[in-house]
């Protein structure tokens, strides 16, 4: 090629560009490095990471057998005997139970979400950069799933397909399909409109290569600050399923339903009653914090 | 400041001297480069019974090898369009493209995608026109890397042509727009366009966004990277200085049309076209002592959607007859000289408009 031919300007030439030296880092290094620095992130990510990993090693960790009942130990209060967290109206663990029930929450509150972002993404991002009659046919689709509350249209469809964890998986995957597709679509008509896109198109790159390359990384800061807020959501729309019994059958342990069966002994033991309830808060909060941190530290104009 | 920058700067008249021809040259020196003929886009505009903005309505002029075409006109006169339109990134209604004697688009002609990989394009923006979240050097390696380049070459190519604009690679490639100034930016887009290696840019107002310092310095920039790489400029833009120090051939467009065409020269000294004396009038008198008391042209321009019949110019014309009224008027030659055109009726002998000649002065 003609153009590397000659190198007219010497290093020299940049002299007047003089700018204060600083370290180059790679996109991720970056991220890293602002992660590093933001204490409150850190902080609630751990907090994150050990109720992740309590879950995953629940069995090693629980003292007892989360479905070993005890007439004579019912309801006892924190602190009682062996109990740390005391136990349930039946007489199990709480403690135990609240290790094997992050096990459920989590993965309802996780996998939902994961699912919900790879379709509802990727119908946004095809809507919104198609426009037209793809944007028109994908969104009014998405538009009649908005019309019902998210808790009635997740109530509605595990009800008809029965409880049980897949399906309240399924259906909470249902429930937040339309609002990701609809924040994917927004972002990317956003970028669409921009001369980049018209500059990409104009070096004659194809809708597949664009859409990966400049479309996606400014689709995905939206998308992903959306999706982990959403996990939150998800735990608590998971428990309020199981609460209403649609979600995770008995003996499962699972935080919503614990919270549904507790509920008639808040008189007895309030504050075993309150623990499932308190796992729940402390969970969703954290995420909301982390995502809210890595929003901050993946932002490149920050 | 490069040396052949300052070179380029004080020399005019070297900048159409001669045609080196390009490897890919398939027409000869004597073949227009582009040939624009009768190219017209319509967008129709919602709830308005069928009508639709006459953004370009049959437009057509030839850029030649190695020239630089500047085209003005007034906000909203369709040069953007026509921009695009040249690019194929709007499709236009009708009318045809021939590149270097080849017609885009056409079953024996060349595809957009063999026009896209020989013509490139500057926008006026230089903030959207890179994308916030790729480093700069990625943005420029870009075009290469989607025209088959293989990645590392690619980004060697980048590295090379952020040098030729001016700008160190180690120190600006790894940064991300924002953290660069106007004239940097528009550096980095000048050299995303030139990254392809292309034989013609289209700049659509690439300096209007910028200060005046940092101005000449982009516009003495694209004059050094046209002799070097053997470049053909369309420039568009609303400012007649630039216009006039950087093109060797201007088209003046107004509501969608061409009303005059000719050398750079001939239209700042001898405009022909009472829209293009009254556009040359509108600027500021450097000299006080000439100060304009008179506003050169009056109103706004003409709603696009409902342009006035005959010619379009003849609602803010002083000349303005019943013949304006009834015929649009084609482009004519003045004095003989075919270099120079205008579409007006007092050009034309045969048009019936009381002060009609033969070229007058």
């Amino acid at each position: 090629m003609s153009q590397t031919a000659t190198l007219p300007a010497s290093p020299e030439t940049f002299e007047d560009q003089a700018a204060p030296e600083t370290r180059i880092r790679s996109y991720w290094q970056s991220v890293g490095y602002r992660l590093r620095h933001d204490k409150m992130t850190l902080f609630f990510g751990s907090i994150v990471l050990l109720i992740v990993l309590a879950a995953v090693f629940a069995p090693l960790l629980a003292p007892f057998d989360p479905y070993k009942e005890s007439i004579i130990g019912r309801l006892k209060p924190i602190g009682w005997r062996n109990h740390t967290l005391g136990t349930d109206e039946l007489g199990r663990d709480m403690l135990t139970r609240l290790l094997y029930g992050g096990r459920v929450s989590l993965l309802m509150g996780i996998v939902p979400v994961i699912f919900a972002t790879c379709i509802g993404g990727m119908l946004g991002v095809m809507a919104g950069f198609m426009g037209g009659r793809v944007n028109t046919g994908i969104m009014r689709t998405m538009d009649v799933f908005y019309a019902f509350p998210s808790v009635l249209l997740a109530v509605a469809i595990s009800g008809a397909m029965g409880g049980g964890m897949m399906n309240g998986m399924l259906a909470l995957t249902l429930v937040f399909i339309p609002p990701m597709c609809r924040v994917a679509e927004t972002a990317t008509t956003q970028v669409r409109s921009l001369d980049f896109i018209e500059a990409a198109r104009a070096t004659g790159a194809g809708t597949f290569v664009i859409v990966r390359h400049h479309v996606l990384g400014n689709v995905l800061g939206p998308v992903f600050i959306y999706a982990s807020s959403l996990v939150s959501v998800s735990i608590l729309l998971a428990s309020g399923l199981s609460f209403l019994g649609l979600g995770v059958r008995p003996p499962t342990a699972d935080w919503g339903l614990m919270l549904s069966t507790l509920r008639q002994s808040i008189y007895v033991v309030p504050f075993v009653c309150a623990l499932p309830g308190v796992a729940i808060f402390v969970t969703s909060i954290c995420f909301n914090l982390v995502s809210d941190g890595l929003r901050a530290a993946m932002d490149v104009r920050m | 400041m490069l040396d052949s920058q300052m070179e380029a700067a004080t020399d005019l008249a070297a900048a159409s001297a001669t045609v080196e021809l390009d490897p890919r040259d398939r027409g000869g020196a004597q073949q227009p480069l582009l040939i624009v003929r009768d190219l017209l886009k319509h967008f129709p505009v919602k709830g308005t019974g069928g009508k639709s903005v006459q953004a370009v309505d049959g437009v057509s002029f030839e850029v030649q090898k190695g020239e630089t075409l500047g085209i003005v006109g007034e906000s909203g006169c369709g040069k953007s369009t026509l921009a695009r339109l040249l690019l194929h990134l709007i499709r236009p209604d009708s009318g045809e493209l021939v590149f270097d004697g080849d017609q885009v688009d056409a079953p024996r002609g060349i595809t957009v995608s063999a026009l896209r990989r020989q013509v490139q394009m500057v926008f006026q923006d230089s903030y959207s026109s890179l994308n916030p979240r790729m480093p700069v050097r990625d943005s420029v390696a870009f075009g290469p890397f989607v025209q088959d380049t293989p990645k590392l070459q690619a980004r060697e190519i980048a590295r090379d042509m952020l040098t030729k604009v001016g700008l160190n690679p180690d120190q600006f490639g790894p940064r991300y727009p924002h953290e660069l100034s106007g004239g940097q930016k528009q550096r980095v887009n000048i050299a995303r366009a030139l990254a392809t290696n292309p034989r013609m840019v289209i700049l659509d107002e690439p300096v209007s966004a910028l200060d005046k310092s940092v101005e000449a310095q982009v516009l003495n920039l694209l004059r050094a990277l046209k002799r070097q790489f053997n470049l053909t400029y369309v420039f568009i833009s609303h400012d007649l200085m630039v216009v006039r120090y950087i093109s060797d051939r201007v088209l003046v467009m107004y509501l969608g049309r061409v009303v005059e065409l000719g050398p750079s020269e001939k239209i700042f000294v001898a405009p022909q076209h009472p829209y293009t004396r009254a556009l040359l009038a509108s600027q500021p008198s450097m000299d006080p002592a000439r100060r304009m008391e008179e506003p050169p042209i009056t109103g706004d321009p003409p709603n696009p959607i409902d342009p006035p019949s005959g010619c379009r110019f003849r609602t803010r014309c002083t000349f303005a007859e019943a013949v304006c009224e009834v015929t649009s008027p084609g482009l004519a030659t003045i004095n003989g000289d075919t270099s120079h055109v205008a579409a007006c009726h007092m050009l034309d002998r045969a048009s019936g408009h009381s002060l009609a000649t033969a070229g007058s002065a």
